[in-house]
């Protein structure tokens, strides 16, 4: 076969070229043309097809998702914002965090282990190219229907993924979520969180500058695995018809990655790096061009250079290749000696492939011949833009008039108690320790909180115990009722769990899964997130560092539910004041926080009770947010409190069940005669318990701090209304019903071991 | 919650004249617990010296921790090729000539395989990997790195691993027991299937302890568990070698 150089692909204009199989479509295809003023190459056809899918571009989601760099609340902690590898906020005391969330939904879906594996791999290797020490990871997963019996193959292979790598790389998994909805049979949501800690000094930016300077790519060899994966994988919609995806899935080392990382951590305390970036999706395609995109220069690669794994690999192949565990240096020429000796020390293999250049050109070569001519930022930055239309879909109304409140309710005390238990034991209410025991959540040693703590916290210094948290959050039922809510009521409850664990909110981070952007409805509910989750970090004041788009979630016409996903980042200035969800002694009196209301659109017990969702979800104050975790806040500074925990899916009666268990005490609980100071609901046990009302938080108050605290909340305005008190072995309700907590544990606990185990 | 015991002030210099006590934490490639054992090491009021694999200079130290993690990936099999690293021909020989040596879950696993300690470790018998506060029975005072709990205390203290089922045949696990060289077993439920229950186990000398759970990870009551029933492995080994000057 002739090597397809840039001067065959001059002299042969007509050669038909294979964009359609690429994923490109055909105005793209001419366009590339027209950029180039002639064919593509082979390899420059590549570049441009994976550097053009909509996982890479954002080429459908990016003119939505200008708004969070618009909409930008006055916050001083954004020290890198959205478009660097991930974004960076400061904590204080000379640190900094960086943090980001993203997908690997399709991966995982063909190949469970290896695609939740890879994920958390790629994540990690984005917090490690900007300088940071990756010190947690959090993993929300989204999946079909527990009793199908795809999921039975999907979420054990998922779980033992992140668990095979995570584990391996010795970084705690804090938090996330697991979240089970027939929407999501065939389309499980896998995202993967990571966060990094590094002094100010250290941020390290995804460029090349320097002409002379060296391209050094170091980690694993290059295969034949995840070839087009950013393409024709994770940027179409799933056809069950088509040929095996799997070749486009990666193969992950964790044990190579642990290396890199340490190899990388070494490389950048002697400051010999100029300018880092990861390969993940698009591989080289990717590294290169955006190096060099971001830089001053342009850039020269000889291709050849490259250390493989299978020698057979073809220029473009290798240009595609998604192999894992690699990454680009940009590097002095007096620091190569020592970057490469560094290398040596941890067994990581380290090439120069090629250099800075003067010109404005990537270049890239193969044994001496040109197979790439091509101004870099029109295949790293500069991709198609699409103002895809996007329409209100037409059963929207219809849905949100079939209201949850029309429901029948619980007639009797005994069928509210076997509801209580129906909701506590169903999978996404049930205790999620099967799968999270399987996750490593202490090494490192610093791991304050874990799940199923509201939020996950880790200590970031030892001497001044400064900490942060982070918590994700997201719920698909409320954005399929009402994208705009829906997205702000992730971010509220995200940010409500961070406050809930004593932890200022700082910044968010979001993965944004969603179905096909050529379906107007789908598109339309991602405009509709975006705008509501923009509008809710502006009134909360937390600014968006970054974030991951995943699209094309669905089968043939059905799309998941829209599902926004939001991570909240804190800061804790002394970790021993943080505050844990469980009760642990009795004579603790509980108080409900904020106002209770008949709201059971999109609620648990809507779809457990009565398997319905419909209606609207709870309604949003972001005003009353950013009060309760003030609250929140002061009174875990303070010593006011000694539990909290915020409320959402399950209502009060989940929240309080849960503070139980881990704490392994008791409550009685008495129904107050009004449930909201609007005076719009009354005490009715019902409300009290499943009701979905955001903006809430139950807390254990010591006797002794109840005056300070309840004065406190009265002088802020924040509705507090004693509920009972924690004590014996039993969860009671007064005038109901009790529920034994040795019930209640075994309904809570056996669930998930029962469908999985 | 338990306070920390202060460092060991009579150590600066110390009454011997001698310096720090000095003990070793080994990083292999893949190794994970190594900076969480230096912490551990030094709460109890020692001086942590990091060993690398490739050296065989083990610094001088009185004593040496092979911490947790996944040395080469556990490929082939969970300490198979770390065992053959530079640094493990300078255990192995100071090991034999009375050296305290901890190995701690993928130490443990190594230990075995340079047959420091008999038996061998499979998968876990659930083939999951297991991440728990777990509970323990101290079974002997009698080690190097278990003097300052008594026999029969209870503590609790994380275990997390794939590769921890601890198996050998009758007549090992009957001598291990006739010679008092279980020193941990697991309490309340068997997390990976060990066979009879055993948790870790030391040496003829009693030098050499092995163990599947993590003391590293209980030294501090703000993080991990909450506990610090691990400490005690550091302030044992601690006070041995100071006695010992």
């Amino acid at each position: 076969m002739t090597l397809d150089t840039v001067k065959h692909a001059t002299e042969t204009p007509e050669a038909a070229q294979p964009w359609k199989e690429l994923g490109l479509k055909e105005d793209e295809y001419a366009r590339i043309r027209e950029i180039l003023g002639r064919r593509p190459t082979g390899a420059e056809l590549a570049m441009y097809s994976v550097m053009w899918s909509e996982h890479c571009s954002y080429k459908s989601s990016k003119v939505h998702l200008k708004q969070f760099g618009e909409k930008v609340p006055e916050n001083d902690a954004m020290l890198v914002g959205i478009g660097e590898n991930a974004g960076v906020v400061d904590v204080g005391q000379g640190y900094a965090v960086t943090f980001k969330v993203e997908s690997h939904n399709h991966p995982s879906y063909i190949e469970p282990y290896q695609g939740a594996a890879t994920g958390v791999g790629g994540i990690v290797r984005d917090i490690l190219a900007m300088g940071a020490r990756p010190v947690a990871v959090v993993d929300p997963l989204r999946f079909g229907a527990a009793d199908h019996p795809d999921t039975k193959r999907v979420l054990p292979g998922v779980v033992a993924g992140i668990g095979g790598y995570g584990n391996c790389l010795g970084l705690p998994n804090i938090g996330g979520e697991v979240v089970f909805d027939p929407c999501y049979q065939g389309n499980p949501l896998v995202n993967a969180g990571c966060i990094g800690v590094m002094k100010h000094e250290d941020i390290h930016l995804a460029k090349a500058s320097g002409p002379g300077n060296k391209v050094i790519l170091y980690g694993a060899r290059t295969g034949g695995d995840g070839i087009g994966g950013v393409s024709v994988l994770a940027s179409e919609t799933f056809d069950s018809t088509g040929p095996s995806r799997r070749p486009a899935v990666q193969v992950g080392d964790p044990f190579q990655e642990k290396l890199l990382i340490e190899c990388t951590l070494e490389i950048f305390r002697e400051n010999l790096v100029a300018g880092i970036q990861d390969l993940g999706g698009a591989g080289l395609s990717c590294a290169t061009s955006e190096l060099a995109s971001a830089g001053s220069g342009g850039m020269r690669v000889e291709l050849d250079t490259v250390p493989l794994r299978d020698s057979s690999l073809s220029p473009e192949e290798i240009l595609m290749s998604e192999s894992q565990e690699r990454m680009c240096a940009i590097v002095e020429p007096d620091k190569v000696g020592r970057f490469l000796e560094i290398c040596e020390k941890w067994d990581v293999i380290a090439t120069v492939i090629g250099e800075v250049t003067d010109g404005e050109r990537l270049e890239i070569f193969w044994h001496g011949e040109q197979i790439v001519d091509v101004p870099p930022r029109t295949v790293a930055h500069e991709g198609p833009v699409y103002h895809r239309p996007y329409e209100r879909p037409s059963w929207q109304d219809a849905l949100q008039a079939d209201d949850a409140g029309a429901l029948p309710r619980p007639a009797t005390a005994e069928a509210l108690r076997d509801q209580v238990l129906q909701v506590v034991a169903s999978p996404n209410q049930a205790s999620k320790a099967w799968i999270t025991d399987q996750y490593d959540r202490f090494v490192q040693g610093n791991t304050v909180l874990a799940q199923p703590e509201d939020a996950g916290m880790v200590r970031v210094d030892e001497e001044t115990n400064l900490g942060v948290a982070m918590a994700t959050d997201g719920n698909g039922r409320y954005a399929k009722l009402d994208p705009y809510a829906g997205a702000q009521l992730a971010l509220a409850e995200s940010y409500r769990n961070v406050a809930a664990s004593g932890a200022k909110p700082l910044a968010i981070s979001n993965c944004l899964n969603f179905g096909s952007p050529e379906d107007p409805a789908v598109m339309w509910q991602f405009a509709e997130a975006t705008r509501g989750l923009a509008d809710g970090c502006l009134a909360l004041g937390t600014p968006v560092t970054g974030g991951n788009v995943s699209l094309y979630n669905q089968t043939g016409e059905t799309a998941i539910h829209p599902t926004p996903v939001v991570a909240v980042l804190g800061v804790i200035d002394d970790v021993t004041r943080r505050t844990p969800i469980a009760f642990t002694e009795e004579g603790q009196l509980l108080y409900l926080l904020g106002d209770t209301r008949e709201e059971f659109g999109g609620s648990a017990w809507a779809q457990v009770v009565h398997d319905h969702l419909g209606g609207l979800p709870p309604k949003v104050d972001l005003e009353r947010e950013r009060l309760l975790a003030e609250i929140l806040i002061s009174a875990s500074r303070d010593g006011m409190i000694d539990a909290a925990h915020d409320l959402s899916d399950g209502g009060l009666i989940q929240a309080v069940v849960e503070s139980c268990l881990r704490g392994g005490t008791g409550a009685r609980l008495v129904v107050p005669e009004a449930l909201a100071t609007d005076g719009s609901a009354t005490g009715d046990a019902f409300t009290f318990l499943f009701s979905e009302s955001a903006g809430r938080a139950v807390v254990a108050v010591p006797r002794s701090e109840e005056l300070r605290f309840t004065d406190m909340c009265a002088a802020r305005g924040l509705p507090a209304t004693r509920i009972g008190v924690v004590d014996g072995d039993a969860v009671e309700v007064q005038g109901q019903f009790s529920l034994g907590l040795d019930e209640l544990r075994a309904a809570h606990t056996e669930t998930i071991p029962a469908l999985f185990g | 919650m338990t306070a920390l015991p202060s460092p060991a002030t009579t150590l600066d210099g110390g009454p011997s004249g001698r310096g720090n006590i000095r003990i070793g934490v080994v990083t292999f490639p893949g190794t994970l617990d190594d900076r969480d054992t230096q912490r551990a090491v030094r709460l109890a009021g020692a001086e942590p010296v990091e060993l690398w694999h490739r050296d065989k200079d083990l610094k001088q130290v009185d004593a040496v921790v092979l911490p947790g993690g996944f040395s080469y990936g556990d490929y082939l099999r969970a300490g198979a090729i770390s065992r053959f690293s530079p640094v493990m021909e300078s255990v192995i020989d100071q090991a034999g000539a009375g050296m305290p040596v901890l190995g701690i879950c993928n130490g443990f696993q190594l230990l075995t395989e340079a047959h420091l300690l008999p038996g061998a470790m499979l998968r876990n018998n659930h083939l999951h990997f297991i991440c728990r506060d777990q509970k323990l029975r101290v079974e002997t005072d009698r080690t190097a790195w278990t003097a300052d709990y008594a026999v029969g205390q209870e503590i609790s203290i994380p275990l997390k691993n794939i590769d921890g089922r601890y198996v050998a045949d009758e007549r090992t696990l009957d001598m291990l027991e006739a010679e008092g060289r279980v020193v941990f077993r697991y309490l309340d439920m068997n997390p990976n299937g060990s066979l009879r229950d055993i948790a870790g186990i030391t040496n003829e000398a009693g030098n050499v302890v092995g163990l599947m759970p993590h003391p590293e990870h209980a030294v501090e009551p703000l993080v991990g568990t909450g506990r610090t029933d691990g400490l005690g492995f550091f302030t044992s080994i601690l006070k041995k070698l100071v006695d010992a000057r």
